[in-house]
């Protein structure tokens, strides 16, 4: 009993986390005041438990399990989630039902840390669901919004839609092959024409989460409608935690079908990348702008998991998806941060921003060069690694056609930045006061955004964790 | 030599740069940070020199190799050669002159400098690099100060310019990165290293789709025909300091990774494709010189003729001789320091007259002789006067086109030596036009050059003479670089 513990210790924590807030909030404990600073403590010892204690185990008669490099991609996404706790410091402050939103928000990083670990559809579904629920529910916090009951609405119908093919899916390969677990089912598919049709049904269900072009119509709404935390942790956390699952299923449960998903993916991270690239260019709204450009980002994840090479394949994706968490929240951090102060979020709106905030706009810029993938930034590092990973096959026309689109990516990532630090404007946004954890939250992501790249052994350190 | 200090000085002055309090204390870091890299960079001179007099005959010295990334076969691996030596002396001739010229810029001066001074790490890195991932990191490294420079500090069109400057040089990249990747995967067995791929022969066919994008991917950063259009946008609305570091340095990139990357490492397709390279360069090179001579403003004047100019190294690349790939780098040099300076001195007319049009000025020698005297010097070196370097370069060139026995190469030669005449149309309109005649009245009493433009217009005036009167040092210097590469072409035509 005690080894079952150490061995779902992320996810013991979280429900942990989960549990002291339900009694803060009961027993009305905690002033709001002082619950903020509590939880980010809270979520800062949480993210460094994650690095203890990390072994291969499985749970439950084999539904469950975990190794080190699922304890890595939790630690990530530990990460992530105590940034946000700590950049939209100005948005939990205005609002009355703190506890309530880490409830949920926790709730939904629970289903992901399930979902990594898990090793059976069936466990495989319900932590699905459980990632799934709460986020609609959080893209509705803003109350009084009507955008935001839009955006949950859109988001738990397409949700639901998507689960239900999934379910589909699932049942199908239940009938076909009578198993549903992860080891039993490689040996048992054989790339018949019924086991192509459960690949694309499951891995549909992938791209509405992960937003793949042609399921990527409710993003740019969704992320609109949606405060810019619950925004942040649905293109941030959410987007990370389906590409590690993304990986360990195509990986592992999929492996007889490479051929298959393979192409599926090639062709389809390329027209993602395309989409996103070409919608991003008119977007005037910041929020809907990073909608689109984490869409074409997850053109790049596709494009590397592709790889002909699972360790580099996968050791490239949990790497871009690191330096992702780093440059997408701090340019959402930032942008929160004016939108909090000012209520602007067009990007006309940040004409001449540096004459009145010059860090911040240093970290904006610094967030979008990573994004764009221009070095020294770690973003250059992490889509370098992808496409040179997707590459492995030397299909030149796809290779060709992701670096082109570096270009594309550039110009409307420079088109923020020359707003910032060009253009003119008579009355940009006034100086906008930062909170000091708002303040920690975008150091971290800076420091991160230059480090993770030039010191090359965070990613020799996953290459280790992943060919243990 | 410790080949690192060359990354350290520049990135140690940049971070100083941004910690001091006032613009004083700013711009003499960052002038006696450059001052330190022009030092590193004469001792580099002598200390290679002196390794090789002591008998060391490696293609590559000063070799340090440390590991970065080594699940991808990349490592921190520098080295250099004698044209890589040559290269780093002209960076650190422009920088420091660069830094002097951009003594007045009130403008943010911190992040003026700061980028200025970025720009030239990634110059040098670049030139040191053995590793072609490295090198490509260096070669983009320089794309964010670029497009600021010219963006926040320049004039005219500027975010436009900036805006179309970044994303060319960012295909030019993009095809680079897909040359390499194509190298990696095809034939290279999974490596960077630019040695271990050297003593690799690639499969040819391989090279044949391999080199044409590396050659037309760096041959965007120096003006390639038809990917040039960036240059004269991009010079003209850049601040001085911007614009000679575009000329002088960012340009030099591209021809330095045509030489050392695509001929280099794929010398049977580089022979295949000689005659496309010499055919776009003639084209360059004649286009340039024409189009120049309808320009009005001083700038545009300079950027056209560098399209002209730096069509000679690429044209030097594809005749395939020895002496013509030496002519081709001591073009680069020579270049980059009359290119420099000229702009130096454009921009310090144009501080005082505020104006570029060659129109509106006159008789400005009566009032600025020494920037009016500088301005003929450029002018002469431009348009090929012995003893100054443009001659010496470009006469190497045209020797070396000529050991071509064939029509082709030779009346590819004679076109590109037809230039010079347009050259000198265009160059002494210019400069009489702006230096002689009448003086305005409203220039009368504009002050001549100040100390840092006197010192920034001699420290590269220096560097033309001793080309252009002595060109033996660099001939030298060169000449065993440009034998390595030109063994490994082949010398029948399949």
């Amino acid at each position: 009993m005690s080894e079952l513990f150490t061995i779902m210790k992320s996810e013991l924590m979280i429900t942990g986390i989960i549990f002291i807030l339900l009694f803060i909030k009961l027993g009305k404990l905690v002033q709001n005041e002082t619950l903020l600073p509590l939880i980010q403590l809270l979520l800062l010892i949480n993210f460094i438990a994650g690095f203890f204690m990390n072994f291969e185990a499985t749970a439950f008669d084999t539904m469950y399990q975990t190794n080190g490099v699922m304890a890595l991609e939790k630690s990530i996404l530990n990460l992530g989630i105590y940034l946000i706790a700590l950049l939209f410091t100005e948005w939990f402050k205005q609002t009355e039902h703190l506890a309530e939103f880490f409830i949920l928000l926790l709730s939904a990083v629970l289903g992901m840390y399930l979902l990594i670990s898990s090793n059976n559809f069936l466990m495989f579904y319900l932590s699905l669901e459980l990632a799934t629920i709460p986020i609609a529910a959080l893209a509705n916090f803003d109350l009084q919004k009507k955008i935001s009951s839009e955006a949950a609405m859109k988001m738990i119908l397409s949700s639901a839609f998507s689960s239900g093919i999934l379910l589909f899916g699932i049942s199908i390969l239940y009938g076909v092959t009578g198993s549903i677990s992860f080891e039993a089912i490689p040996a048992l598919l054989n790339g018949d024409a019924i086991h192509i049709l459960i690949l694309v049904f499951l891995f549909s269900a992938f791209a509405f989460k992960l937003s793949i072009v042609p399921f990527h119509l409710w993003t740019a709404d969704v992320y609109e409608g949606s405060p810019f935390a619950v925004t942040a942790l649905l293109s941030v956390i959410s987007k990370g935690a389906i590409a590690f699952v993304l990986i360990t299923t195509l990986y592992k449960v999929f492996a007889p079908l490479h051929v298959v998903w393979y192409n599926i993916l090639m062709i389809l991270s390329i027209i993602t990348m395309i989409v996103g690239n070409l919608f991003a260019i008119r977007q005037q709204n910041i929020k809907r702008f990073l909608a689109f450009s984490s869409i074409a980002q997850v053109g790049y994840i596709l494009f590397g998991i592709s790889s002909m090479d699972p360790v580099k394949g996968s050791a490239s994706v949990i790497y871009f998806v690191l330096i992702y968490v780093f440059s997408n929240l701090a340019a959402f951090g930032v942008t929160n941060a004016i939108a909090m102060f000012s209520g602007k979020e067009s990007i006309a709106d940040y004409k001449g921003l540096y004459q009145t905030n010059p860090l911040l706009s240093w970290v904006l810029a610094l967030a979008l060069f990573s994004l764009a993938g221009v070095p020294p930034t770690a973003g250059f590092f992490g889509k370098l690694f992808l496409l040179s990973a997707g590459a492995s096959d030397a299909v030149y026309a796809f290779v060709a056609v992701a670096a082109l689109n570096m270009i594309v990516s550039l110009y409307y990532y420079l088109r923020v930045v020359r707003s910032v630090f060009m253009d003119k404007n008579e009355q940009p946004v006034a100086t906008v006061p930062v909170s000091p954890y708002t303040k920690l939250g975008l150091i971290i992501c800076s420091f991160g955004i230059v480090v993770t790249g030039v010191f090359s052994w965070i990613y020799d350190h996953l290459i280790a964790i992943i060919t243990q | 030599m410790n080949l690192l200090l060359l990354l350290l000085v520049p990135l140690v002055t940049a971070l100083a740069a941004l910690a001091m309090p006032n613009k004083q204390a700013i711009r003499w870091t960052a002038f006696l940070g450059s001052a330190a890299q022009l030092v590193l960079a004469i001792a580099l001179y002598f200390s290679y020199q002196s390794a090789r007099l002591s008998g060391n005959t490696a293609a590559f010295i000063f070799e340090k190799k440390l590991d970065w990334f080594p699940s991808w076969n990349i490592s921190l691996h520098f080295g250099v050669d004698g044209i890589a030596v040559a290269m780093i002396i002209l960076t650190a001739l422009v920088v420091i002159a660069g830094v002097l010229v951009s003594w007045n810029v009130e403008k943010m001066t911190k992040e003026f400098y700061f980028l200025l001074l970025l720009l030239s790490l990634g110059a040098y890195g670049f030139f040191i690099s053995l590793d072609l991932f490295i090198l490509f990191f260096f070669l983009e490294i320089a794309v964010i100060p670029k497009y600021l420079l010219i963006g926040v500090w320049g004039s005219g069109k500027k975010e436009y310019a900036a805006n179309k400057l970044a994303l060319m040089l960012m295909g030019g990249s993009a095809l680079v990165l897909i040359g390499l990747l194509g190298m990696y995967y095809g034939g290279t067995g999974k490596t960077f290293d630019l040695l271990q791929i050297a003593n690799i022969k690639i499969h040819i066919d391989t090279q044949m789709i391999c080199f044409p994008l590396l050659f037309v991917g760096f041959g965007v950063f120096t003006a390639l025909f038809p990917f040039h259009t960036w240059v004269p946008d991009g010079h003209s609305s850049a601040p001085t300091a911007g614009s000679m570091f575009l000329a002088g340095i960012s340009m030099k990139l591209g021809g330095y990774g045509c030489l050392r990357v695509a001929t280099f490492l794929m010398p049977d397709a580089a022979k295949q494709y000689a005659p496309y390279i010499i055919v776009l360069s003639s084209i360059a090179i004649l286009y340039g010189a024409f189009a120049t001579m309808m320009q009005k403003d001083l700038k545009y004047i300079n950027a056209y003729s560098s399209v002209s100019h730096c069509g000679f190294v690429l044209l030097g690349i594809g005749m395939l001789t020895q002496t013509a790939i030496t002519g081709a780098v001591m073009q680069m040099v020579s270049h980059g320091l009359m290119t420099a300076l000229f702009f130096a001195v454009i921009g310090m007319v144009y501080e005082r007259t505020h104006t570029r049009e060659v129109n509106e000025m006159g008789g400005l020698l009566k009032v600025m002789p020494f920037i009016s005297t500088m301005l003929f010097i450029v002018g002469l070196c431009s348009l090929g006067l012995p003893g100054l370097s443009g001659f010496v370069a470009e006469m190497t060139v045209f020797v070396g086109s000529w050991e071509n026995a064939d029509v082709f190469h030779r009346a590819a030669t004679i076109a590109a030596c037809m230039s010079i005449v347009v050259t000198a149309v265009y160059i002494l309109r210019a400069v009489t036009k702006t230096a002689m005649g009448p003086l305005k009245e409203t220039y009368a009493s504009l002050p001549d050059a100040g100390w840092n433009e006197k010192l920034a217009a001699v420290i590269l005036l220096a560097g033309i003479l001793a080309i252009g009167l002595l060109p033996g040092w660099l001939n030298h210097l060169i000449q065993p670089g440009a034998e390595t590469i030109i063994q490994k072409i082949p010398t029948i035509i399949r």
